[in-house]
């Protein structure tokens, strides 16, 4: 606390510091006058009496000087009087602080970009009270190779019951059509268990959310709207509580609108911007029967305050130890059931998290890069200011002084770049922020916040710290007698300094060649992943998707039989062939829409087989399409046995199946699959008979083929996700809107939203490996560029410095294309030692990196190999200009000049 | 020659508050003029240090300075004891003089007088 006190009170002495100085000053000379007065009166002479009143007054400077520092701070103003050097020094060598500041700019400037990304999604991934509470509960199946496979009604129960949780609510996310104005709109909306919203700890904006406390069974006739649906859809309403809405045929009250910046959770862009929330007790009709074997929706919940994930989790695993106990026909020793807790912070980013690593420390390399190059420019300059410096030091500076001064030079050109850096982000932020895949999570909380500012800050100031100390160590250690007789004659500098160079550049060589490595690999992973022969053909298909309304009110379904929809279907198909372009088409469910889906419009379903699976057993799941017959062929996969669909089935023939090659690898080895029997379905008892195989094709994910799959049949099945498949030279730009006149003809409330050709759908589930490689690419080319500076400007300086040594040898009869091999060969040498270090480190991070690579080996000789003749032909070139200048020097006036 | 003796730590202070408690309003020279004849030519004031403690004390609020003309009709700063200034100068007295009378009792002591 003194010492606090006694600095403030300096600090405001040091504003104040110029008035005491001169009052002092005032002082003393009143007072010599005073006593210059009293000697005359004594009789001295003039001089002698001002004399003796000097002595008696002691040291006045001294007296000024000591009151000065000891009420002052002299660290601060050293700065101040630093920093003015510096800044002169800066605007001496203009060229210099700006390639400096602007090296700096690009470092700390993607650096910060990318910590923005991470900051908002690794970092602040959740925008709810208290996050580390927040769990998503994940259902696995190990034994039959089953991951996340819901939780059911009865299980939810026993959770809630479990007394570690405060809520457990329950999610699925699906569509439904509000129809009332000029055009029926699809909602994507989310059905949640009452408490959702209070498990999440956010309240409505206007009214309410629902009461955690209603145990309706059924559907509860209310729903929450989203700040945007309120928007857009009813002009921002004030009287929007007084309202219904109609939905899927059904009324439902408004009962609340969230706040603006509210955003769902979850793994996807589309749960995350949902548009209405509604609830229900997951237990009376439309939900399915609660039986404790049919999974449903996917569980959150929000632990008690003070519980630890892992003591949670050791609740739980006792709890689904009693369970099995209990219900031994409901969970089968060989599935293995458990249940696992994850921190929902985890789940928002999931699988992303990796390639924000990879992205993170790929801009950290390329960071670390333009400080070694600042580094170097700055060892450069102080072998040209060497003179100075020793003159400096002959004049009495202290070392510690003068690196003081240099530091602060360096620091202050760090944090020049590091601010310039900001501010070129903070105006082009709206242009960078195009680039990043929509997938990405919290894309729209992406900004440059104080925190990001702070993180710029921190790094510009550290990265001066580091790299500038090296130099101004170096700088100010001068042998002065020898710099002083030397430098007069421009040669060389210090042996320490000119190793520490070398050292940099081979540093920053290893570094670029490590990026280059990663970038390499990525780049070959992904043109593997288009030119896999993808077992279907995208080129010139449009999808059209569209919703079937399915109201609680099972009267009001006008598609309740596969037929009824069939009639439909089969009309809206007949009329979409007669659009201009349209060769072919077909329908499907969205699980059919190859790439295009995300996991919820999956439907797996239990695979019990004729004869095999057991009651007792856990049957395996199984990814379900179902189609119209034409699917197959618009899409070019082919048959291999059996047969397809054909527009003879219907719901009254007998239910048939087409399995790809893989279904029939994994679960009828050595068998043929044609004819054999399946359930897809627990508790219904009909039998489905699989009539044909066809082979693999990705659609479900490029890097993995064999996934095996289940087509069902449309006209057999009822399915309400549909996607409308078009072939032919269609224009895209016209054709929803023609395909929703024709379905409209049909039935007006259907709504059609995102038409898309399957050669974007296919791109943008590339997206974030693509936004990933071009990044990695793009700072890998930074790197190289930062590398070839490098050596070039150190090879410039060797030149420089041997430049009396080489016009000796010219002037001794050395060949001029010796002197061209002798420079060349130290750049050769500086990319060796580059290189050998560098691909060791690529080593170590393309293991790291192994699970973003497909189709290519971590250890790919080709790449390595490529990558290091580039970098190694950038050394070369950048040598060149050197070695040419050295090569054409002119003996007699290089050791004139000397 | 003997040195003179230097000016004990924060005696000087003293001296000064105690001046201007006994002279009223003084300038600074007046204030190292008075020191140095009460103290005989005995201590070795360094007249010039006197100023940046009438500054510090200044600045702590004990005494107050305007300007004034002196004897002599020359323009002069003149200081004098602010309220605070003779509060604490009474509180320095009481802590002298309690130090100067442990110490005397130091002296007076001697070896058969301990139990």
């Amino acid at each position: 606390m003194k010492f606090l006190r006694r600095f403030f009170a300096r600090l405001s002495n040091f504003a104040a510091g110029r008035r005491a100085d001169q009052r002092l000053q005032e002082e003393i000379a009143e007072h010599l006058a005073f006593q210059t007065d009293e000697n005359l009166r004594r009789g001295m002479s003039p001089a002698e009496a001002r004399r003796q009143a000097v002595l008696k007054l002691g040291a006045a400077a001294a007296i000024r000087e000591d009151h000065h520092a000891e009420h002052s701070l002299p660290f601060i103003e050293n700065l101040l009087f630093d920093l003015k050097y510096a800044v002169r020094m800066l605007l001496r060598s203009p060229g210099f602080a700006f390639i400096a500041i602007a090296t700096m700019a690009l470092g700390v400037g993607a650096t910060t970009a990318i910590y923005s990304v991470i900051d908002a999604t690794l970092l602040h991934p959740l925008p709810y009270p208290n996050p580390s509470e927040l769990v998503r509960i994940q259902d696995d199946l190990p034994g039959v190779g089953a991951q996340d496979v819901s939780v059911s009604i009865p299980e939810w129960k026993d959770l809630e019951n479990s007394g570690i949780f405060q809520y457990v609510a329950l999610d699925y996310f699906a569509s439904m059509n509000l129809t009332g104005s000029a055009q029926p709109t699809r909602i994507a909306y989310k059905g949640v268990t009452p408490n959702y919203f209070a498990m999440l700890g956010v309240g409505a904006q206007l009214g309410r959310t629902f009461d955690p406390g209603d145990n309706t069974p059924g559907v509860i006739p209310e729903v929450v709207l989203s700040d945007g649906l309120w928007k857009s859809a009813f002009g921002a309403d004030p009287r929007i509580l007084e309202k219904t809405v109609r939905l899927d045929h059904d009324v439902y009250q408004v009962v609340g609108v969230m706040p603006p910046g509210f955003r769902d959770q979850g793994e996807t862009s589309e749960e995350r911007n949902m548009e209405l929330w509604v609830a229900g007790g997951f237990a009376d009709p439309p939900f399915p029967p609660p039986l404790r074997n049919l999974r449903f929706g996917t569980a959150f919940a929000r632990l008690k305050p003070g519980l630890s994930v892992a003591s949670a989790q050791a609740h739980i695993d006792a709890l689904v130890a009693s369970l099995k106990k209990q219900y031994p026909a409901d969970y089968p020793a060989q599935a293995a059931w458990t249940i696992r807790l994850i921190p929902l912070a985890e789940t928002v980013v999931g699988n992303l998290r990796q390639s924000l690593i990879l992205l993170f420390g790929a801009v950290g390399l390329v960071l670390l890069i333009s400080c070694v190059n600042v580094a170097n420019l700055l060892l450069a300059r102080a072998s040209a200011r060497g003179r100075e410096i020793a003159v400096r030091q002959a004049l009495g500076a202290a070392r510690m002084r003068l690196i003081r001064q240099l530091l602060t030079e360096s620091l202050l050109l760090f944090l020049l770049g590091g601010i310039t850096g900001c501010a070129v982000l903070f105006c082009g932020r709206k242009f960078l922020l195009q680039f990043i895949p929509e997938s990405l999570p919290r894309l729209n909380d992406i900004s440059i916040s104080w925190a990001v500012l702070a993180f710029a800050i921190v790094v510009s100031v550290a990265a001066g710290t580091i790299f500038g100390l090296a130099p101004a160590w170096l700088t100010s250690g001068l042998n002065l007698t020898e710099t002083l007789r030397q430098e007069g004659r421009g040669s060389s500098g210090s042996r320490q300094r000119s190793r520490l160079r070398r050292a940099l550049v081979i540093g920053e060589l290893a570094l670029s060649l490590v990026l280059m490595i990663a970038a390499g690999l990525l780049l070959r992973s992904f043109s593997d992943l288009f030119k896999v022969p993808l077992g279907f053909n995208p080129s010139r298909v449009m999808a059209i998707e569209t919703w079937l309304p399915f109201p609680n009110d099972p009267k009001a379904n006008i598609y309740s039989t596969p037929t009824q929809e069939a009639v439909m279907l089969r009309e809206v198909l007949r009329r979409n062939r007669t659009l201009p372009g349209v060769e072919e088409t077909a329908v499907g469910d969205l699980a059919a829409l190859p790439l295009g889906h995300v996991k919820d419009d999956l439907n797996m379903f239990p695979l019990i087989r004729e004869g095999q699976d057991v009651q007792s057993s856990q049957p395996p799941l199984i990814d379900t399409s179902t189609v119209s017959p034409e699917y197959f062929h618009l899409l070019g996969m082919t048959l291999l046995r059996g047969r397809l669909f054909v527009d003879q089935d219907l719901e009254a023939t007998p239910s048939i199946a087409v399995i790809n090659q893989a279904a029939a690898r994994t679960y009828w080895p050595n068998q043929d699959p044609v004819g054999k029997r399946v359930r897809l379905s627990a508790s219904k008892p009909d039998w489905t008979t699989i009539v044909g195989v066809i082979a693999d094709a990705r659609t479900e994910s490029l890097a993995d083929a064999a996934i095996p799959q289940v087509y069902l049949d449309l006209y057999q099945r009822l399915s309400n996700d549909l996607a409308f498949f078009l072939r032919g030279p269609v224009d895209p730009a016209t054709i929803a809107a023609q395909v929703r006149t024709q379905i409209q003809a049909v039935d007006p409330e259907l709504p059609i939203f995102r038409a898309e050709t399957l050669n974007d759908v296919l791109s943008s589930s590339l997206s974030v490996r693509r936004f990933c490689m071009e990044m990695v690419a793009l700072f890998a080319a930074t790197a190289l560029l930062l590398a070839g500076l490098g050596i070039y400007g150190t090879i410039s300086y060797l030149v420089n410095e041997q430049s009396r040594e080489i016009a000796i040898r010219l002037a001794l009869g050395a060949q001029r294309s010796d002197i061209l091999r002798m420079v060349l060969r130290q750049g050769l040498g500086l990319a060796a030692a580059g290189a050998v270090l560098g691909v060791a480190g690529a080593l170590i991070v393309s293991h790291l990196m192994a699970g973003l690579l497909f189709g290519v080996s971590p250890y790919d000789l080709s790449t390595f190999v490529g990558v290091t003749a580039v970098l190694t032909a950038v050394a070369i070139a950048a040598s060149y200009v050197p070695a040419l200048r050295a090569m054409r020097l002119d003996p007699g006036t290089t050791l004139h000049s000397e | 020659m003997k040195e003179k003796p230097d000016v004990m730590q924060g005696t000087l202070t003293l001296m000064v508050l105690k001046t201007l408690d006994a002279l009223g309003p003084q300038h600074g020279w007046g204030i190292a003029r008075r020191i140095e004849q009460i103290s005989g030519d005995l201590l070795a004031v360094n007249q010039g240090t006197l100023y940046p403690l009438l500054l510090k004390l200044e600045h702590e609020g004990s005494i107050a300075s305007g300007f004034g003309a002196s004897q002599n009709n020359r323009r002069a700063r003149f200081y004098r004891l602010t309220a605070a200034g003779r509060k604490q100068l009474q509180a320095e007295t009481r802590d002298w003089e309690q130090t100067a009378a442990i110490i005397a009792r130091f002296f007076q002591v001697k070896a058969e007088d301990l139990p």
